[in-house]
């Protein structure tokens, strides 16, 4: 029996599907494409300025040859580390909030829906809100001012995570604590929080992440050094400033230093990023 | 058998530690809410204190700051087109080339990758998501501008450039620096971002919806265009908002190439600026009223942002909403 089929509709569906599907895979290699040539571009110009002066000496002289970053690096891991002390406290008791006693609540539902739009608010804005409150009233840049803003960032990215985290587990394991007779503190710190606690450090991982890449905001507040200091009361050298200010002049010098350090903060946050994965990984399959 | 009901002393002692119980757990509620309440207020904090730094500005321009076309630092006449049009425009030309783009990535992912395939590349592109806008930023001035000028904006101006009605658009000095420029390197700079949320949106569409179609004898095409589009619309227009909130308040990607000229761009390849890049190469040494002037260009952003990622939540959320199947 011949089948009774329109054959121009089935074809003009077919070429229709031929070209979306076409389109999609170019759009696909595209993509990728670029972006592996960003991440190659990256790996050989920042593996060529990588050597022991960048961790052992300061940053040089304009127009001079050789130093290194030395001041720069110890400057972030001081600004980000304690953003992330202050962060993470913060964030996991205003995430437990969000999921065990936030339910009902508007000032939960505001918090969570402002705290979504703190995630993506440009970060220059609350470099310009750090300047505003904590420089222009004590009338110097400093190394606190840089890790308050980057602490307005981290908070949010910490908060989301621990509530998502919570939320994934179990009622019946709070039940099971309630009917105990355990008081909500104790359920929420040593259930609740202890059952997601991979999901918690995957949280911090990427608020780490996420600030250890900051440029805008430590603009204006950490503002640079070109010395080395570890007191936090002064202006003070950080990575993506030295980046952004080396990469700007017309030195080789600097702006082969500026490729090696932007392979340092990209290699962290990847690493970061990964190590996130693997724990919550951990936790999804366990 | 022993008698269930405590003595009065034991009952005494439950009642008391049931008492302190209720007393920490109102603590621990109280103590927790402060901390989110924290959030409400640093918003609240950066909106007034933008606002109060800003005011000599708008009181001397008022609401015409924001369409005043002018820059001048040494006069101290400020307005905010020239940034808002940057800044619009810039975004506007990313949007457009990484919206497209994402869809591409997004539907790849989730409908003709290979299986195998779909985790690495989606954590691929979730991991380019988080390399820091600083590196889009150099890689734009030093390796994109260069070719650009060379392999886009020279043959488009002689193609393009001698055209009635278009032709204005594409004039300017070919040196790879301008509106265009960044908003192709914004555009790579969100793509990950954008992709990773509509490929999120897609997988939200009910198996059973898709099979049906399937089922039915449809395409591929036809299943992503007339059952999954259409059934995560609302998501979909939210990740591109997300992503355009993105664009609109990034910094480093921009500054690197957006020229920093304070004049009105008049093609797509003039220089031009916009507030996240004004506030970055002017801040430093500004003060009084050229400060408070990029205050009030720092508090229109703000604004601006806020809104767009506010919309771009609330589409999200209701698509998630809909997924009640």
């Amino acid at each position: 029996m011949a089948m009774n089929m329109n054959h121009s509709l089935y074809r003009r569906r077919r070429l229709a599907n031929l070209w979306g599907i076409a389109t999609s895979m170019l759009a696909m290699t595209l993509g990728l494409t670029v972006l592996l040539w960003i991440l190659f571009v990256l790996f050989s110009n920042g593996f060529a300025a990588l050597d022991w002066n960048i961790l052992s000496q300061d940053t040089p002289a304009p127009g001079t040859e050789g130093g290194g970053l030395r001041n720069a690096i110890v400057g972030s891991l001081l600004m980000v580390g304690l953003s992330v002390l202050v962060a993470t406290p913060i964030g996991i008791l205003a995430g437990i909030y969000l999921t065990e006693f936030g339910d009902q609540s508007k000032t939960a539902a505001l918090t969570r829906f402002v705290t979504d739009i703190m995630l993506s608010a440009p970060s220059i804005t609350i470099g310009l809100f750090v300047y505003a409150i904590a420089v222009a009233t004590v009338g110097r840049f400093s190394g606190f001012a840089g890790s308050l803003a980057l602490t307005l960032i981290a908070v949010p990215v910490v908060m989301r995570t621990t509530e998502n985290m919570l939320r994934l587990v179990p009622g019946s394991l709070r039940e099971a604590a309630f009917a105990l007779g355990a008081p909500r503190w104790k359920v929420s710190l040593s259930v609740t929080l202890r059952a997601a606690k991979s999901g918690v450090i995957t949280g911090v991982l990427l608020a780490i992440a996420r600030i250890s890449g900051e440029t805008a905001p430590l603009l204006f507040t950490a503002l640079n050094n070109q010395f080395f200091n570890d007191d936090m009361s002064k202006p003070m050298a950080n990575l993506p400033v030295v980046i952004f200010q080396f990469a700007m002049s017309p030195y080789d010098n600097w702006i082969r230093l500026a490729w090696g350090g932007a392979l340092l903060i990209t290699l962290t946050v990847l690493v970061l990023n990964i190590l996130a994965r693997v724990f919550f990984r951990d936790k999804t399959t366990s | 058998m022993s008698n269930p009901l405590p003595s009065s002393a034991q009952a005494a002692h439950f009642l008391k530690t049931a008492e302190r119980q209720r007393t920490q757990d109102w603590l621990f509620h109280r103590l927790t809410q402060v901390f989110s309440i924290m959030v409400l207020l640093a918003l609240a904090g950066i909106i007034v204190s933008l606002f109060i730094n800003a005011w000599p500005t708008f009181a001397k321009f008022g609401a015409r700051f924001i369409w005043y076309v002018e820059w001048d630092i040494i006069n101290e006449e400020f307005g905010a087109a020239i940034a808002i049009v940057g800044t619009v425009a810039s975004a506007g030309l990313a949007m457009l080339i990484a919206v497209p783009l994402s869809f591409g990535i997004a539907v790849f992912l989730t409908e003709t990758c290979p299986v195998w395939l779909r985790r690495p590349l989606g954590t691929a592109i979730e991991l380019l998501a988080a390399v820091p806008s600083i590196i889009y930023g150099m890689f734009g001035l030093f390796v994109f501008a260069p070719l650009f000028a060379d392999f886009i904006q020279v043959p488009l101006r002689q193609v393009l450039g001698g055209m009635p009605l278009i032709g204005f658009l594409f004039g300017g000095a070919p040196n790879g620096m301008g509106i265009l420029a960044a908003g192709i390197v914004l555009a790579f700079m969100v793509v990950p971002f954008v992709a990773s949320v509509m490929r999120d949106v897609f997988e939200i569409t009910p198996p059973i919806l898709r099979e049906s179609a399937y089922g039915l004898g449809c395409t591929t095409w036809e299943v992503v265009t007339k059952i999954v589009l259409p059934y995560t619309q609302k998501g979909v227009i939210g990740g591109v908002m997300l992503g355009l909130g993105r664009a609109l308040g990034e910094t480093m990607a921009v500054t690197f190439v957006i020229g920093n000229a304070n004049r009105m761009p008049t093609s797509l390849f003039s220089p031009g600026t916009s507030i996240a890049s004004t506030l970055a190469n002017e801040f430093g040494e500004a003060a009084d009223f050229h400060m408070s002037s990029l205050f009030a260009l720092g508090f229109l952003l703000f604004i601006i942002t806020f809104m767009v990622l506010a919309l771009a939540k609330i589409m999200i959320s209701r698509a998630e909403k809909a997924k009640g199947f």
